[in-house]
């Protein structure tokens, strides 16, 4: 078991992201997370959904979400050399005596202020995983209130990721090869 | 040409080459069967549950290779239908159900007879869609079309708001579809057909197990040039019965759960599965962990999904079968393989299979062998789901596609009758042979009225043993005997069937049975015979309980088993 990133790029219409967790369910998986966002092809959405599970029962999950109708294109790119990112905001208690330290860790991190009350102090934080993870122990010291989380959003280095709107020749993700049936 | 959206619905049903529907209206869709006495081109008929309506749907779908067309109503007509649809899309039947809706501003307010049906059918359909305005209806049913009747096939659920039905827009049907994301791949890869037919040339037991996909894409006659160039043998899964000729030198039979023994024995030995157009069912595999244990296997499919899903493949080549065998049978040179083929004869010989023992009682078995012979297998024959199925898939032979309709990834018992009904309307001209349980038999038996209304000359064989049987065998064999909840009291058919203007008779002696059977094929309408079968007959040979395909418990003359 291991965690999997998928990229799903996706008709914009109603119903797409409930027909897409609907079929996670179905094949029982539970997903980590799941960002949606427009990307730079009108109509199309992008997913970025993390998964756990074994490299055999994610790339099954992924010929499933690839049959959707309204699913363009699904690719896994665990693998690759990936660019991921997430973004938190964080309510921390603070008093007078404190906010000076979390200001100084805010600043590590190069995370910034950008609320602050008679009592407590928002973080806003962007980067990966460990290092939203990393801020989080120093901040839980101090007394975290509220986490908001947007989810994994990754691209891969380089020109090597899916673009949308290409023709079917690229339509079918590439882990398509890894199971040993080359694509036309 | 500005139309109300009935009348688009219409329309776009007959650009389909939609000529019959089943369907049951209700009151959101009477502004459609208001509109439909202008469209004569569609035959619509009245069914007495939606589930019949569906199952019909793809009765027709299964016998005619045509996308089945049913109707029903929102709320309860709606989630009526959800058998039929479910039973299509496991077994890859196309089909359009198209339900009606509350109005558009109705929706989400739990009005009366609203349902989410596109959300309940999510899982079970291949698409579906709710029109939100007559506008886009032209486009989703031709989409809804494509959708069913290519790559993989399935149902669609188009879910109209009553609104929608009234509001005009301008009719233009388009000539074709643009769905990005859905490209199914047709063609299979060059490479791997070549390392499949070097791998097919290597091999020296090699075994076909031909599924519906070989039906289903018209690929028999290239499955039946690649069996016989390269000499090999073929056994088939349930749903791919009359994909390769039953009759055929070839041809050995059934595999999986209740498949002849030297079937599942030839799947234990070979050292080479070409496996098309099927998909690894539990039923036709027994125990994976352990299947085919000495065989590398060639698995050609239209879905990419169904690679690697239940079975390591070792050459997946994903593509319309027809379109794979045809490249694969330019590969291929003659060969032979007498060992192999003997081999599997010996098996015959030691545990022969379709025996039917010598004795006075009624048998099922040779109540379906009799049908055979007097329709001289050139009957469609429609199955319920259980014992009669099995025998049904067994001791009937299957020379051409689509002769054998049974539901067998969801296995819906009370398939048969409407099913049957659904196959005679789309093959007029055939011998329709519905095969019923009594148990499944009483689950929709009131398409009887249907049958008569439309005329339907469906010949119904009801093999009555008074239990659910396929539970019974199995409270039989793995659960001490312990008969809980199967033991089942029935009407009397015959009258049942006169009640309904249907003509019957009662078989209960084994003398009988040709005579009764001969009867209901003279008659020129619908005939149905109540046959008292042998109450506690199994099916043989099983597979064990957990075992692989090999372990079974065969077909032996049973001792100590008397009627009751």
């Amino acid at each position: 078991m291991a965690k999997h990133t998928l990229i799903a790029l996706v008709e914009d219409k109603p119903g797409v992201l409930n027909r897409v967790s609907s079929l996670f369910r179905r094949r029982g998986f539970n997903i980590e997370s799941i960002a949606v966002g427009h990307t730079e092809t009108p109509g199309v959405s992008r997913m970025t959904i993390v998964v756990d599970g074994t490299t055999v029962s994610v790339e099954q999950v992924r010929k499933q979400l690839d049959k959707l109708i309204n699913v363009v294109k699904v690719t896994d790119i665990t693998d690759d050399s990936l660019l991921s990112r997430e973004l938190a905001l964080v309510k921390v208690r603070s008093t007078p005596g404190t906010r000076g330290e979390i200001i100084e860790i805010v600043d590590i991190y190069r995370s910034k202020i950008v609320d602050v009350s008679a009592d407590s102090v928002v973080v806003e934080i962007t980067g990966d995983e460990e290092k939203l993870g990393s801020l989080l122990r120093l901040l839980k010291d101090y007394g975290i209130r509220e986490i908001a989380r947007t989810g994994r959003v990754a691209m891969s280095r380089g020109s090597a990721g899916p673009v949308p709107g290409e023709e079917q020749a690229h339509a079918r993700g590439k882990r398509v090869r890894k199971a040993a049936e080359p694509e036309a | 040409m500005k139309l109300n959206g009935a009348q688009i619905l219409c329309e776009s049903l007959i650009k389909e080459g939609v000529d019959v529907m089943f369907g049951i209206p209700g009151g959101v869709l009477l502004p459609f069967y208001d509109n439909l006495p202008g469209y004569p081109q569609i035959h619509h008929i009245l069914c007495r549950h939606e589930q019949g309506a569906a199952h019909a749907a793809e009765g027709y779908a299964r016998a005619t290779g045509r996308v089945g067309v049913c109707m029903a109503t929102s709320g309860p007509g709606a989630t009526n239908l959800i058998t039929g649809v479910a039973s299509a899309y496991l077994d890859s039947v196309p089909m359009v159900a198209i339900t009606g809706q509350v109005a558009r501003p109705f929706i989400g307010k739990d009005a009366f007879q609203e349902i989410d049906i596109t959300g309940i059918t999510l899982p079970i359909t291949k698409h579906n869609y709710q029109v939100m305005s007559a506008a886009e209806m032209a486009g989703m049913v031709k989409e809804a079309f494509h959708i069913a009747g290519t790559g993989r096939r399935g149902p669609v659920l188009i879910d109209v708001p009553s609104d929608v039905l009234v509001e005009e827009a301008e009719f233009r049907y388009p000539d074709k579809v643009s769905l990005t994301g859905y490209k199914p791949t047709l063609r299979g890869h060059p490479a791997q057909v070549k390392r499949a037919a070097k791998m097919i040339s290597d091999s020296k037991q090699p075994l076909i197990i031909a599924g519906r996909g070989v039906i289903v894409s018209s690929g028999c006659a290239e499955l039946k040039e690649l069996a016989e160039k390269c000499q090999i043998p073929v056994v088939s899964t349930l749903l791919g019965l009359g994909g390769f000729p039953g009759t055929h030198p070839l041809f050995l039979g059934m595999l999986g759960m209740h498949g002849s023994a030297h079937c599942n024995y030839a799947v234990n030995a070979a050292d080479l599965i070409i496996a098309i157009g099927m998909r690894f069912d539990d039923r036709a595999t027994a125990r994976v962990s352990g299947f085919a244990p000495n065989a590398q296997v060639i698995h050609i499919d239209i879905d990419p999904a169904e690679i690697g899903k239940n079975i390591k493949v070792d050459v997946p080549i994903v593509g319309e079968v027809k379109n794979v065998l045809k490249a694969l049978n330019a590969e291929m040179e003659p060969q032979n393989h007498g060992a192999w083929l003997y081999r599997i004869e010996e098996w015959q010989r030691e545990c022969p299979p379709l025996q039917i023992r010598e004795t006075s009682d009624l048998l099922p078995q040779y109540v379906l062998n009799q049908i055979y012979e007097v329709t001289r297998g050139d009957a469609i024959v429609v199955t319920g789901v259980g014992q009669n199925q099995m025998w049904a898939a067994l001791y009937y032979k299957y020379d051409r596609p689509n002769t054998f309709i049974s539901s067998g990834g969801l296995g819906p018992m009370g398939f048969e009758l409407p099913a049957a009904m659904g196959a005679q309307v789309g093959r007029p001209g055939d011998a329709v042979w519905c095969i019923a349980g009594d148990g499944g038999f009483q689950m929709t038996l009131q398409e009887l009225a249907t049958i008569v209304q439309e005329k339907l000359p469906v010949k119904i064989a009801i093999l009555n043993n008074g239990f659910l049987g396929m539970v019974r065998q199995w409270q039989e064999l793995f659960y001490g005997k312990r008969y809980v909840a199967t033991p089942l009291s029935g009407p009397d058919f015959v009258k049942l069937a006169g009640a309904y203007g249907i003509a019957a008779e009662r078989v209960n002696d084994r003398a009988l049975v040709t005579g009764a059977i001969q009867n209901a094929m003279s008659h020129s309408g619908p005939y149905l015979i109540d046959f008292q079968i042998e109450p506690e007959e199994n099916v043989l040979p099983i597979v064990k309980k957990g075992e692989i395909i090999s372990e079974m418990i065969l077909d032996k003359p049973r001792e100590g088993v008397k009627a009751k």
